[in-house]
């Protein structure tokens, strides 16, 4: 039945929206995450942190010259510097809630249903994934939405934006494809939300909240090669109109192995039957 | 395809294929299905021919592998052995056309608690790619018939186990399945439920489909069931008509109950009662003719194949009226009296012999 994938897609596509429409604590629970880390990096934490790295002469909006002790010392230079980490986190946890949400899923009857009738098996998980991007995505604007109202000032130019977001949308592509392997094999929900909980945090131990060089020895080499550092330096420099170099094409590399075995993992799971 | 015959079995052996004349289609076929898990077989070998537009019964406890049959033969496992084909396709080598044909309403309900009734008909129409029309006609049609008209918008949370159960199989009927599944249908559902949901399978079969059912309930494969397999421990044991099997077992009894000791031993020697309980103050006697030595009226004819289920049959009747009489002759009052008949308790043991 291959020439149905997209038509069955679509049609379990409207049954996941309505889901997430009925049922949206999951979804809420993915903005307001990233939303009072937010807050509490920039409001709570938000001075001492950029005096810190203030004195280290690496934080600040980059080209712009906003490095000064005074202006860093101010909530506002560091949210320059952790605003795009958070937006990257938000990506991370819209995209790992797919994990509760598949788990949820498949102990429900429905989807036995389902694999009894011709339908695509694709279609089954393609419609989870497109679901959860399309909440991803809301929940990600508007993470920046209350990044740019707490005083975030991004210097990019129209392709810039377009350019970030076009990444962001690609590693929340991949990142939900790993989730829903991981909801596929998780026995319970309970489950499915703690293993991905690793993944949402592992921007912290990246640059998202502070530079890999301030580091200490072990972590810093991790923080330095792990995929999501590529992608905040790049999103970073994306959104402070600074060069991105390199990182730009490790952060995609790193999105292609991650969704090419996210999507493999995911189709082996769902083939093999589920113990009752 | 009796893999032990136990030693009272009457029947007939039945892997002779019956004398019909033009052999009919065959909806279901396997030849020595086997499954384990972990090492322990969960079927050990079961053998299948279920003719086209008819009802086949399994019959077993839990854990007999009946949930495990359903499964296989629905495409949601695979076979570790053995061969099978449903609706002319074989499962193993065209599972999209196996799914293209049948329906399946397993033991737990396989409904989409987020959306309403009519949502999930809908869904199941778009999914059987009916076109928008013609698919929403359908949903309307199949809420009408299941007496869901009035239920159909609300959220399915707030259905009772029966309203969801007649959900569950109006979905299995959108894409108009050849073969239908019913894995424990009336499972927890009360006395009017159970029953409405056999008129609605006896309809089916009267449009043509057939229908491999599982039960735990003897009444229910009597009522419905045209063959019908027992299954224990992943073998089939026995496999007949409903009346085949009721032969296996012995018949069911009749209990007297009387006021005290005296009347006990003189009711016993009236009847010639095969068991007697003092602290009861029962005896028993065999509830058909023939139990009961010298009884007059063994050429009392008795046709079909009731008998089960609470229900008496001709054999039954005459024996209790025997009872009574043979009582009243001797001048014993009694308390009370109850009749037994086989139930699938009876059938098991009868069966599978002390396991």
């Amino acid at each position: 039945m291959p020439n149905h994938v997209v038509t069955d897609t679509l049609t379990l596509l409207r049954r996941n929206l309505r889901h997430t429409v009925r049922y949206p604590s999951m979804t809420i629970g993915a903005v307001f995450g990233p939303v009072i880390m937010l807050l509490l990096f920039v409001g709570v934490l938000g001075k001492t942190l950029g005096a810190g790295l203030a004195g280290t002469g690496l934080a600040g909006g980059g080209g712009h010259g906003s490095t000064g002790l005074t202006s860093a010392a101010h909530p506002a230079g560091y949210i320059a510097y952790i605003a795009p980490g958070i937006i990257i986190t938000a990506v991370a946890s819209g995209s790992m809630a797919t994990a509760v949400a598949v788990c949820v899923d498949m102990t429900e009857g429905v989807v036995d249903r389902f694999r009894t009738m011709p339908v695509s098996r694709v279609a089954i998980l393609a419609a989870h994934v497109i679901n959860s991007m399309l909440t991803t995505i809301v929940a990600t604007a508007g993470v920046a939405g209350v990044s740019v109202a707490l005083g975030f000032r991004p210097h990019a130019t129209t392709a810039r934006w377009l350019a970030a977001a076009g990444l962001l949308v690609l590693l929340g592509l991949a990142l939900t494809w790993l989730a829903v392997a991981m909801g596929l094999v998780s026995a319970t929900p309970e489950a499915a939300s703690n293993s991905p909980m690793l993944i949402v945090f592992l921007p912290f131990i990246g640059s998202a909240f502070a530079p890999a060089a301030l580091m200490p020895a072990g972590v810093r080499q991790f923080a330095e090669y792990q995929p999501f550092t590529p992608a905040i330096e790049t999103i970073r420099g994306l959104l402070a109109g600074t060069p991105t170099g390199h990182t730009a094409l490790i952060a995609l590399g790193w999105c292609a192995v991650i969704g090419a075995g996210g999507y493999a993992w995911s189709l082996a799971a769902f083939r093999k039957p589920r113990a009752h | 395809m009796t893999n032990t015959v136990p030693p009272m079995n009457t029947v007939p052996p039945t892997n002779t294929v019956p004398p019909t004349t033009p052999r009919p289609a065959l909806a279901i076929t396997a030849t020595g299905l086997r499954k384990s898990y972990g090492g322990k077989p969960v079927l050990d070998g079961i053998d299948l021919r279920v003719p086209a537009g008819t009802v086949f019964a399994m019959l077993g406890p839990n854990g007999a592998g009946k949930t495990t049959t359903v499964r296989i033969l629905s495409t949601l496992i695979a076979a570790d052995g053995g061969r099978a084909s449903v609706a002319g396709h074989d499962l193993a080598a065209e599972p999209g056309a196996v799914r293209a044909a049948i329906g399946v309403t397993g033991q737990f309900s396989a409904v989409d608690n987020l959306l309403s009734a009519r949502e999930n008909l809908i869904l199941m129409a778009d999914l059987y790619h009916l076109g928008r029309r013609p698919g929403r006609r359908r949903a309307a049609e199949l809420l009408d018939r299941f007496g869901l008209g009035d239920v159909a918008g609300q959220p399915i949370s707030t259905y009772s186990g029966g309203l969801r159960r007649r959900l569950d199989l109006a979905m299995t009927l959108v894409g108009s399945p050849r073969v239908i599944f019913l894995d424990e249908p009336t499972t927890g559902l009360d006395p009017r439920s159970r029953r409405g949901l056999w008129t609605i399978v006896r309809e089916l079969v009267a449009g043509g489909v057939t229908i491999f059912l599982t039960t735990q309930y003897l009444e229910e494969a009597d009522q419905l069931a045209d063959r019908i397999g027992v299954l224990d421990h992943g073998r089939m044991v026995a496999e007949g008509s409903a009346a085949e099997l009721k032969r296996l077992v012995p018949g069911g009894h009749i209990t007297v109950h009387v006021a005290d000791p005296s009347a006990l031993a003189a009711a016993a020697a009236a009847l010639g009662a095969t068991t007697v309980d003092e602290d009861a103050l029962t005896a028993q006697v065999p509830g058909d003719q023939r139990g009961i030595a010298g009884d007059s009226t063994s050429g009392n004819s008795t046709s079909g194949n009731s008998a089960s289920g609470g229900r008496t049959s001709g054999n039954t009747a005459s024996a209790v009226r025997s009872v009574l009489d043979r009582l009243d002759a001797a001048g014993i009052a009694i308390a009370d009296l109850s009749v037994h008949t086989p139930d699938l308790d009876d059938v098991f043991l009868a069966l599978t012999g002390e396991r």
